[in-house]
């Protein structure tokens, strides 16, 4: 799946019939499995970048299950996302350590600095937003999650700064993980 | 078989029952908002809580299973509490506008709380986001009175097996919804109605039309007809709490006459009709297999009176389309009946008939405003109503139902036969064209006791009886020998069963009955709340009295359908037929 992940990350395009070959390879790969929803969502997530409800509808008459209900397992899970994402996708931990110790403020703060809502993404496709329940790291809270790093004990007025950090490494073409 | 106490009464059922399925079987009622006979127990509302001897916690009695030696209690201080606790906890979220509310005095959560004794909410706080869906022209859903219980899911995935609807989001944002909360037009929906029919509360309905039909009976230059679908008269009487089963067709005839219809009439007239029409398509289609070994004629033929099934077919087996039978509804046949002929008798021009119907069903809305449905040049049918939208009617016109005398339907449209009253029950189209079909082509009298196909009758889910034709009359003998496979399903998880066999090849057939709604029209999803099997039982019964009752029990017997296709129609599947009778379906896309 990693490879997979850096294959889909990197900006190349790849054209949409070859990623429904290739969601289709996993739907056979996962034929008749029981449980086999989460996975092939969790693929076809990293295959598209995100959940297009076209692709949702294709699975759902794959798998033959009903379309409501594919679409209830993706409304459920924070972590999966019906809208195209950034390159940096920022989570805000809202679980109960995080909240108590200024999670809502890193959260606000973000939303000012980036001019988006939780569940939106910049004008120039490079950062979105979400809010996660717990990543387990509540000893660290207030904690966010930039992709797969995870950034401890977060002020609020150290967002712009961290964010600089990713615009910057942008322009050097390099990556901060 | 483990044996158990209940509040110290001892009881023995099958192992894997349920502490619910054994209180029942005590009648001892445990309350719930979720249980939904014949589905998986969802444990969803948590009112069914009992005590059990052991338990450090209050179990669901819907889901937990028995074993030898329990004690249950039902009726402890603690259960009392708990029970309380939760219904509050189910008020305090509910949108509650109960006097002004669809469900008033028809709400299970309503009933609860006051047999609870909850005389206030002591948790007042956020109420459920309302969201109104009135995208479909059968249902309307209001999500702030929704408690969440998963029944329209259990009903709509499991017996129906078509799953538009699921829990959306999580927590207390949860949303009982088509995926992604989009209107329910944007997604497969058969429009059946089941969901409404078991909705505790005021969350889904049927669209209420009352307010229509008084306005057409108050437009002095609307001439308005009515018909009641033959399910009606078995269920009406439950409106003004009479038992199910309690017939009240001379009742509702004066009832609808003393509301102020201009003429009573009934579907049962179309039924008939359609009996002729569908058996003769039948013949029709056998001949071509037969002895013109025409290879393209599609078999079984599937029957076509059940808008919901159609929804079904064209969404979900679009390739079986070619098997169902051409005919429309008899909800359909009637609006261009009545609006052609009927309207010619009386000198009428069709564009000042309205012709509402009376419907257990809400797919029939549906049906109605399919834009093909237009064949007298106007819309054929104006307005339905269910079976519940009429008991409001009644109870808005003041009318003491129970003590109205009985009256006779109106000539010739409210004319009928035995064989259409049975159109109502799961199996009763099949032996209402098996008692003319057989008659046409032995010109013998139909050799079943009492007259009924007893092996289609009931609520098994898939019913196949067969009928040898021997002694054939001369223009039939083709048939000779022949023996007539039929199948009959209800609920559309069962027709799926009765299409999977045919399609694999595991069974052959030459003629299915489908009904959309468990247990056939009488268990429709416009009918009096609560329909459960005793109560489609009871209703079923009903209908095979009214039927039994009857002189003429025969379609092809009734003289008012004879009259029609010597004065109009002259033949079955003629030219005529064929304009106002008949209709195509096209496939659509499942979402």
């Amino acid at each position: 799946m990693d490879k997979e992940c850096c294959t889909c990350t990197c900006g190349a395009e790849v054209p949409e019939s070859e990623l429904f070959a290739r969601l289709d390879e996993t739907l056979n790969e996962y034929h008749g499995k029981p449980g086999n929803l989460i996975p092939i969502l969790q693929i076809a997530q990293v295959l598209f970048g995100y959940l297009p409800e076209k692709v949702l509808k294709y699975i759902s008459k794959d798998l033959n299950i009903p379309y409501s209900e594919v679409a209830g397992v993706v409304s459920f899970y924070s972590f999966f996302s019906t809208h195209p994402r950034g390159k940096y996708l920022i989570r805000v931990c809202l679980g109960t350590a995080c909240y108590v110790r200024g999670g809502k403020e890193v959260l606000n703060s973000l939303k000012k600095i980036l001019k988006i809502d939780v569940g939106e993404t910049t004008e120039d496709r490079l950062f979105s937003l979400e809010v996660g329940r717990c990543f387990g790291a509540c000893g660290l809270a207030p904690v966010i999650l930039v992709n797969e790093k995870v950034h401890q004990r977060v002020k609020p007025s150290k967002i712009a700064d961290l964010l600089a950090e990713y615009k910057s490494s942008e322009d050097t073409e390099g990556e901060l993980q | 078989m483990p044996k158990l106490t209940i509040n110290n009464i001892e009881v023995e059922v099958p192992a894997g029952a349920t502490i619910l399925d054994a209180a029942k079987k005590l009648d001892m009622k445990i309350p719930t908002l979720c249980y939904l006979e014949g589905c998986k127990p969802v444990g969803a509302c948590r009112v069914c809580l009992v005590e059990v001897k052991g338990f450090k916690d209050p179990v669901t009695a819907c889901s937990m299973p028995v074993s030898e030696g329990m004690h249950v209690f039902t009726n402890t201080r603690e259960i009392r509490k708990a029970r309380k606790s939760v219904v509050e906890l189910l008020l305090s979220e509910h949108d509650g506008d109960c006097q002004v509310c669809d469900r008033n005095n028809d709400c299970e959560l309503q009933k609860l709380a006051g047999d609870l004794g909850i005389t206030r909410v002591p948790y007042p706080g956020e109420k459920a986001k309302r969201h109104f869906d009135v995208s479909t022209p059968a249902l309307v859903r209001d999500s702030a009175k929704c408690i969440n219980c998963r029944r329209c899911i259990q009903v709509c995935g499991q017996i129906q097996g078509v799953g538009s609807l699921f829990p959306q989001g999580r927590g207390y944002e949860t949303y009982i919804g088509p995926a992604f909360c989009h209107p329910l037009s944007e997604v497969t929906c058969v429009q059946c109605g089941q969901c409404a029919a078991i909705c505790p509360v005021g969350a889904i309905s049927e669209r209420d039309q009352v307010e229509e039909v008084w306005e057409a009976l108050d437009d002095p230059d609307k001439f308005v007809i009515v018909q009641t679908a033959p399910a009606i008269r078995a269920a009406l009487g439950e409106c003004f709490d009479n038992p199910p089963g309690t017939l009240v067709t001379g009742k509702m005839t004066t009832a609808l006459r003393n509301i102020g219809f201009d003429a009573v009439f009934d579907t049962n007239f179309t039924a008939d009709l359609t009996i002729l029409e569908e058996g003769t398509e039948l013949l029709t289609r056998l001949k071509k297999a037969l002895v013109d070994k025409d290879r393209k004629v599609a078999l079984p033929m599937f029957t076509s009176c059940s808008p919901g099934w159609i929804n079904y077919a064209e969404s979900f087996y679009p390739e079986i389309l070619d098997n169902l039978s051409t005919c429309k509804s008899p909800q359909q046949m009637f609006g261009a009946v009545a609006k052609t002929y009927y309207a010619q008798k009386i000198g009428k021009d069709p564009k000042d008939i309205v012709v509402v119907s009376i419907m257990p069903c809400t797919a029939k809305k549906f049906e109605a405003q399919r834009p093909e449905m237009a064949a007298s040049g106007v819309t054929d049918v104006d307005i339905v109503l269910t079976t519940r939208e009429l008991g409001k009617m009644i109870k808005q016109a003041g009318i003491d139902f129970n003590s109205l005398p009985d009256s006779e339907m109106d000539a010739p449209l409210g004319i009928s036969t035995g064989a259409a009253d049975i159109f109502a029950n799961t199996g009763g189209v099949m032996e209402a064209a098996l008692r003319t079909v057989y008659e046409i082509v032995t010109g013998k009298d139909f050799p079943f006791p009492k007259l009924h196909v007893t092996p289609v009758a009931g609520l098994e889910g898939v019913k196949e009886a067969s009928v040898k034709l021997t002694g054939l009359l001369p223009e039939w003998s083709f048939l000779e020998g022949v023996e007539v496979k039929v199948a009959v399903a209800h609920g559309l998880s069962n027709a799926k069963k009765v299409i999977e066999k045919i399609k694999s090849g595991e069974a052959e057939y030459h003629f299915v009955e489908v009904m959309c709604c468990p247990g056939g029209c009488i268990g429709g999803g416009g009918q009096p709340r609560f329909t459960d099997n005793n109560t489609r039982l009871a209703r079923i019964e009903a209908i095979y009295r009214e039927d039994e009752g009857r002189k003429l029990r025969k379609s092809h017997q009734n003289p008012a359908v004879q009259e029609l296709y010597k004065e109009f129609l002259k033949e079955p599947l003629g030219k005529m037929s064929h304009k106002l009778l008949h209709t195509h379906y096209k496939a659509k896309e499942r979402v």
